[in-house]
């Protein structure tokens, strides 16, 4: 019969002769290659102590952003929400009121700003989409959790840590990424 | 009568019986955390590594966990015999521990005090009675359970240790010859004055090495615990610290038969290349009780080796290997060896 491919192999059925029916040589054989992988190089990473390196261009989870003085730069304009193909982010905008000019770059912000990380796809699309830098994903993804509701992300739980009075927390958060347009 | 016991003799014994005891259940209880590192690092893993330092305190959140866990008795079982099963298979595993030397003398507290339980002419005929009672465990417990797949590994158990304690008592009978006793303290000095057992009877040994693999459960040999086709076998009914008694007795097995074979075949506590008449008994005594536990961490090293190399047998390969191969084999070595000893003896 014609190979169909090259990869084929002829089984060999031929009897067993003395020495292969005795077990022993082949299961010496069989030991000595098990007792070769103990020098081998595990795979494993030890996880929570250590973690595989990321891309600088990973998509993780989002990082809601502030300038320089640690006001927020959203201004709730929608873009992110209009371009997410999974429907993920809602919000809600609000007006800046006079003295909370350190909070709030420009005179519209966001008073909610929800993601649902379950819904969320990772594309980047929002970062894209963001005319104010004020949305970037990071280099940490979600943690597991036990109830739906704690994978909504509130605005608190994304916006970066304040650059002058945490800067140690907001250089971390910050990480190595790189963000376009700045 | 009762009265002349020498009474510094029994508390001698009962104490050298609680360190046996304590220290076979110390190392059983390390052999399993010993069995899953070997497992992981033959298999590029890392194994428990959360527990403690290294994992080390892995077997004492094992036994808890089992400690812990619901007492489940089946409603339809003999609750008797349910109970009597793993405890007889904890005791008879327990008992052999008895005959082992650990070492030569020791002087303490005035009194030369062997390091040995019970020195008993017999010796390896203790250890094949206490063995092959190992199995009423197993199969008590599989058939309190009333359930078929425990059944099974039942008679599984029973047929197997049947088929491979007649090789197993061949073999023995040829080093027996060889030897000339049956005490086990006796056999490991005549080690120490000339060559160790196994330099006399490798074939002995090889039949030995297989058939203790069978007697212990251990894979390619455990059929009646298959957990992909007998759901576990005779302890699928188990629960909590009855199945702890099970698994752990396989261990204190597997401690065991390590050590027979490091007595009978590798000279016990000699230490090869060292004459221990030369130095002092104190120094000798821990020498040879390192060396005995450096034999038997040989020994559990390649239990667990083989274990996750050689994949389980088929039952029929199994009968077939028991019946057919390792019984004439063994016939032929006794044979051959009792013409030796007349042709040299006469």
């Amino acid at each position: 019969m014609q190979a169909l491919t090259n990869k084929a192999q002829q089984v060999d059925r031929r009897p067993m002769n003395l020495l292969e029916r005795m077990y022993l040589p082949a299961i010496v054989k069989g030991m000595a290659i098990t007792f070769s992988h103990i020098f081998k190089k595990k795979p494993t990473i030890n996880y929570p102590e250590k973690t595989r390196p990321f891309s600088p261009v990973f998509r993780g989870l989002h990082i809601l952003n502030r300038d320089e003085e640690g006001r927020e730069n959203c201004t709730a304009c929608g873009l992110c929400a209009v371009a997410c193909p999974a429907e993920a982010i809602t919000m809600e905008a609000a007006e800046r009121k006079d003295g909370e000019e350190n909070l709030y770059k420009e005179e519209k912000y966001a008073a909610k700003y929800e993601i649902n990380m379950l819904r969320c796809i990772f594309c980047g699309l929002c970062e894209e989409a963001c005319p104010k830098d004020a949305i970037y994903l990071s280099e940490t993804f979600a943690p597991a959790d036990y109830q739906r509701k704690q994978f909504i992300y509130k605005k608190e739980e994304m916006l970066i840590p304040h650059p002058i009075n945490e800067p140690e927390a907001y250089a971390k958060a910050r990480g190595n990424k790189v963000v376009s347009g700045q | 009568m009762l009265l002349a016991l020498d009474f510094a003799l029994i508390i001698e014994k009962l104490v050298l019986i609680l360190i046996v005891v304590m220290s076979s259940l110390g190392i059983a209880m390390y052999t399993t955390f010993a069995e899953r590192k070997v497992a992981a690092i033959l298999q590029d893993r890392r194994g428990p590594n959360r527990a403690g330092p290294f994992g080390l305190f892995q077997p004492l959140a094992d036994g808890l966990k089992l400690f812990f866990k619901e007492e489940i008795i089946p409603n339809l079982s003999n609750k008797f015999l349910f109970i009597l099963g793993p405890s007889l298979a904890m005791m008879t595993a327990m008992m052999t521990s008895a005959v082992i030397p650990w070492g030569d003398k020791v002087h303490l507290f005035g009194r030369d005090i062997a390091l040995q339980i019970a020195n008993i002419d017999v010796g390896i005929l203790f250890v094949f009675g206490v063995v092959s009672m190992g199995v009423y465990g197993i199969m008590i417990g599989s058939w309190a359970s009333n359930n078929k797949y425990s059944l099974m590994g039942g008679l599984r158990a029973a047929s197997q240790i049947i088929s491979y304690e007649l090789a197993m008592g061949i073999s023995l009978i040829a080093l027996i010859m060889v030897t000339g006793n049956l005490g086990l303290k006796e056999m490991v000095v005549q080690q120490q004055n000339g060559w160790w057992n196994i330099a006399k009877q490798p074939l002995g040994f090889l039949i030995f090495l297989v058939c203790s693999f069978a007697e212990c459960n251990r894979t390619p040999f455990d059929l009646p615990e298959a957990e992909n086709e007998l759901i576990g076998g005779y302890h699928t009914e188990y629960s909590s610290m009855k199945l702890g008694f099970y698994l752990f007795a396989e261990y204190i097995n597997m401690f065991v038969s390590s050590v027979i074979m490091a007595t009978l075949f590798f000279g016990g506590y000699d230490c090869p290349f060292v004459d221990e008449s030369t130095i002092s008994q104190g120094w000798a005594a821990i020498l040879g009780v390192s060396v005995l536990m450096a034999k038997v961490v040989a020994f559990l090293f390649f239990f667990m080796w083989v274990r996750w190399t050689i994949p389980r047998f088929r039952y029929d390969q199994l009968m077939r290997l028991g019946w057919k191969i390792l019984i004439p084999l063994a016939l032929f070595n006794m044979l051959v060896t009792g013409a030796v000893i007349l042709y040299f003896n006469k």
